[in-house]
């Protein structure tokens, strides 16, 4: 094969477009001709100066692309005001759900509170030993209980009150420590339950006066202290119990 | 794949083309965009599996000979050796010269010049490195027509080259 046919495939060659028989004999041939292979270097360098000066050569405008990316970017669905007023309103009602079982939760939690401390007081009453410490005194039974509760509590003056203070023993709410003192009036047993505040779930509300089981209960809190006045006896001196404590604080 | 995913990523490569073509970066522009327009109008047609890219490149270069600076250049005539059989260069021009800044200057004045049938094939093969099938399918015209007006896009650009480099000597 002469030169000129040999040379006539270089630009083949050099572009990928021979069959592979093609480009074995090509190969061949440049390795045993230096003329061809000369040719076949400038024509490489060629392309690739070529390709240098033409690829890139223009740099398109950035604004051209965006409002190419614009214009063919698939239309967003439009938004319509139903699904932000559904999201609103699943929110509203996720919210309203929580705030229901929120108030369920502290409804049942303060149902079971209500329900331990009647359960303290029937015990009491039940108990072959109501009370640890047996006294009317006042200044007999705050002592006692020093060094017995993390914390003290202030009595009221009963003389002239239908109520008389029995005694008193420790208590125990939600694994805290407390003072329970019985108070009697006439023949009913009225327990008063002191805790600290901490030791009571948060959230507790003061109460009453309120029914539970047949007792009546008032409870409120004072100095971090939280106290409850529950039992059998009217409703009426409940409060009136409670407005003897609460008088002396 | 959506159009949008397939299409720009050819951006950059559609309008270099289109500058090339139009040599109007106002009417590159416009071209381009047009391209795109008609692209996607009509990608439900488009084949997957097929080229894409040529598919792209073709739209392009249809809608420039369709405007009016592709048919003022369209009107010119091509070389009456195309269709001969690919010539054997007759290198006298150092191909082998550092392409420095002038050199790439005058390298692309002489690709501006060449004649627009002749300067798609070589830009389609040299910058795109499109196959002979694939600058057949854009273009439109048969493998052996390819590859004659590579052929004689090359020796034209060459002599160019080396009527600026000898000009340039001179001055």
């Amino acid at each position: 094969m002469s030169h000129e046919l040999w040379t006539a495939q270089l630009d083949a060659y050099l572009d990928g477009e021979l069959d592979s028989a093609e480009m074995a004999k090509l190969d061949s041939h440049l390795r045993e001709c230096p003329a061809c292979a000369a040719e076949g270097l400038r024509r490489l360098q060629w392309k690739k100066n070529v390709q240098s000066a033409a690829a890139q050569r223009y740099g398109a405008d950035p604004k051209l692309r965006e409002r190419l990316q614009k214009n063919i970017s698939p239309e967003k669905p439009v938004r319509r005001w139903w699904p932000a007023y559904a999201v609103t309103m699943a929110v509203l009602l996720l919210l309203a759900g929580i705030a229901v079982l929120r108030e369920g939760s502290r409804q049942e939690r303060n149902s079971r509170i209500i329900s331990e401390l009647v359960d303290l007081h029937v015990s009491t009453l039940a108990s072959s030993t109501p009370v640890d410490v047996v006294s009317t005194d006042r200044h007999t039974v705050k002592p006692w209980f020093a060094g017995r509760i993390p914390f003290t509590f202030d009595l009221p003056e009963l003389q002239g009150s239908p109520f008389e203070l029995v005694g008193g023993r420790v208590s125990y709410l939600e694994q805290s420590p407390g003072a329970e003192l019985i108070f009697r009036v006439r023949k009913h047993q009225i327990s008063v339950f002191i805790f600290q505040e901490r030791a009571i779930p948060k959230g507790l509300p003061n109460v009453g006066p309120v029914d539970a089981r047949s007792f009546h209960l008032e409870a409120w809190t004072h100095n971090d202290l939280r106290y409850f006045v529950i039992g059998d006896a009217a409703r009426e001196d409940i409060q009136a119990l409670s407005n003897l404590l609460k008088g002396q604080m | 794949m959506s159009f949008e995913q397939l299409a720009m990523p050819l951006f950059e490569r559609l309008y270099n083309f289109a500058h090339w073509l139009t040599q109007n970066r106002d009417e590159a522009e416009d071209l381009v965009q047009e391209t795109y327009a008609k692209a996607l109008k009509g990608f439900s047609s488009f084949q997957p599996g097929t080229n894409f890219k040529a598919w792209m490149f073709r739209i392009l270069r249809n809608t420039f000979l369709n405007s009016r600076t592709g048919l003022r250049a369209a009107t010119v005539p091509l070389d009456p050796a195309e269709g001969d059989p690919a010539l054997p260069a007759e290198v006298q021009t150092p191909e082998t010269i550092l392409i420095d800044r002038t050199s790439r200057e005058i390298m692309q004045a002489a690709i501006e010049e060449l004649p627009i049938a002749y300067r798609e094939v070589l830009l389609l093969c040299e910058v795109e490195e499109m196959s002979y099938q694939e600058i057949a399918a854009t273009v439109a015209i048969p493998i052996g027509t390819v590859m004659s007006r590579l052929s004689r896009a090359r020796r034209l650009l060459r002599q160019a080259v080396e009527r600026k480099l000898q000009l340039r000597s001179a001055s």
